[in-house]
């Protein structure tokens, strides 16, 4: 399998008149192409610090971050989408932003979102949209530029517990029929377990890798994962090592 | 939503009291002008106080009316408007991009800090003997005026909007590989809109009392002129005709002002 995304030993130190803080030290991970890779870390671990250093939002104090050549997505903790801006305008974004807002590009933004049922949504403002499909809108936004891997930043810890677990499984099932590598940082075990190939787990910060886990599940649907009698064994373990 | 046209008993209910009770409002509220307006006219021409000095609501028709018979009515009127829309616009337009300048370099805002501080805690009419010296006693002098008192509020104003964006949208953006102008141009601009017509609503109040404070201290003609003339002459019909009018004019820029809000922000949020 093609490697994607490699962390080769890094350190990332932030400066205040504080004092140094480091969020993440020493830190080896490998995301190879089409897997869906999950990280799971006590809160303020520096997670969103991984995912900057992987966007290329952030360069790495020691150590290297190497991702020949892909692009990224990021999706966040909220759908951020744009109020003032109708779905469809919002989906065009990052077509602007990089300069490529062709009738092509769009059609194929367009397409995307009518395969993903938010045809009938294209005109309406945000604000009128429950927020699974506003979530959904922000996923079908970060794909319009086909990105080579996408950053989950959080994306379901928004939602109530109910939408959360649909979302997860209808963001899950975009991922998978889209043939996109995921990277997902989450607090939730669950969660985590639930939609990876492969899960880290990091410690409390500064972050390194604590243990790195391949999930053996013959399902692959979220719902039906959690439904496995091998998932609660699974939770136990990993719940342990989150609080070791 | 989806059957407008049927409703239950109880919601018709519901909406006809909503509906009598706005309506109560309104009511109520020209009840109460017309009650003062009475009492005003009642407590002048029968003399329980000195018309002379209270001025009352006829003779107020009557001062507006002689000032438009003998012309001077939309003269006062129009300098008066025209020193203030110059201000107003002055103040907005370079507010608001002194504002943007802060907004894109924080060193320029760190430098910039102190001197705005200062500048907003200045009462500007001290600097009226300077202002005459340097533009004369004409229009220029008070236009001057009022975008001294609307600039800084302008420029604080917009600011605090400008840097109130959210966090998590910049970020957004930057990941989508975005140049700051067009963070600026996509994000910036966009959702501070709702501090940009705040910040219209109150140059409003700012351009008015630097065009009539302008007045006061130099003018010869325009509304602020006609209350300190008034004044000095013991003419009080003509300081209240004035008022009168001005209190006129504000609510419709205001209104005017109001109903652009309308206009722009129908879908923020």
């Amino acid at each position: 399998m093609k490697e994607v995304l490699r962390f080769e030993n890094v350190s990332m130190h932030y400066h205040s008149k504080q004092g140094e803080t480091i969020a993440v030290e020493k830190l080896n991970l490998t995301v190879n192409e089409g897997e869906f890779v999950a990280i799971i870390g006590p809160s303020g671990c520096g997670k969103t610090t991984l995912l900057s250093l992987a966007a290329g939002l952030l360069t790495p104090t020691l150590g290297k971050v190497i991702t020949d050549g892909c692009s990224f997505g990021y999706m966040l903790q909220k759908d951020e989408l744009f109020p003032w801006r109708t779905i469809e305008k919002n989906i065009f974004l990052p077509l602007e932003i990089k300069g490529t807002n062709t009738i092509k590009e769009r059609e194929t933004a367009l397409r995307l979102a009518e395969k993903y049922g938010l045809k009938q949504f294209l005109k309406n403002y945000p604000s009128s949209l429950s927020g699974g499909m506003r979530q959904r809108a922000a996923l079908i936004r970060t794909l319009a530029v086909n990105p080579d891997v996408l950053l989950l930043d959080e994306p379901f810890s928004a939602l109530d517990y109910q939408t959360r677990l649909s979302v997860c499984d209808d963001v899950y099932k975009i991922i998978r029929s889209e043939k996109k590598t995921a990277l997902l940082i989450t607090h939730d075990i669950s969660e985590a377990i639930s939609v990876a190939d492969k899960i880290y787990v990091l410690s409390a910060r500064p972050a390194r890798v604590v243990a790195c886990h391949d999930m053996d599940f013959a399902e692959t649907e979220p719902l039906k994962r959690r439904e496995n009698k091998a998932f609660s064994g699974w939770f136990e373990i990993l719940w342990k090592e989150l609080n070791a | 939503m989806k059957n407008e046209n049927v409703h239950s008993k109880e919601h018709l209910l519901y909406l006809k009291g909503v509906r009598r009770k706005s309506a109560l409002v309104n009511v109520a509220r020209i009840s109460v002008l017309a009650v003062l307006l009475l009492f005003w006219e009642l407590s002048a021409s029968l003399e329980w106080v000195n018309p002379f000095i209270t001025s009352s609501p006829s003779r107020i028709a009557k001062t507006i009316y002689s000032l438009y018979a003998d012309g001077s009515l939309f003269y006062h009127v129009g300098t008066t408007l025209w020193e203030t829309l110059a201000g107003f616009f002055i103040a907005v337009a370079v507010g608001y991009s002194v504002a943007l300048l802060l907004w894109w370099s924080e060193s320029f805002r760190r430098i910039a800090e102190p001197y705005l501080v200062v500048l907003n805690a200045l009462p500007k009419i001290a600097l009226g003997p300077l202002i005459i010296i340097w533009f004369g006693t004409g229009s220029k002098a008070i236009v001057f005026m009022t975008v001294l008192i609307g600039l800084i509020v302008a420029i604080l104003n917009m600011l605090n909007g400008f840097m109130a964006t959210d966090e998590n949208k910049i970020l957004l953006l930057k990941s989508m590989g975005a140049s700051k102008w067009q963070i600026l141009s996509k994000l910036v601009i966009p959702s501070s809109l709702p501090d940009f017509i705040s910040m219209l609503k109150i140059n409003v109040g700012m351009a008015w009392i630097g065009s009539i404070m302008g007045e006061y201290i130099v003018s010869k003609a325009g509304i602020g002129y006609l209350i300190v003339y008034g004044g000095q002459v013991f003419k009080l019909d003509l300081v209240m005709s004035a008022v009168f009018i001005l209190c006129v004019l504000a609510a419709v820029m205001y209104a005017l002002v109001a109903l652009l809000e309308k206009i722009v922000i129908k879908n923020q949020k």
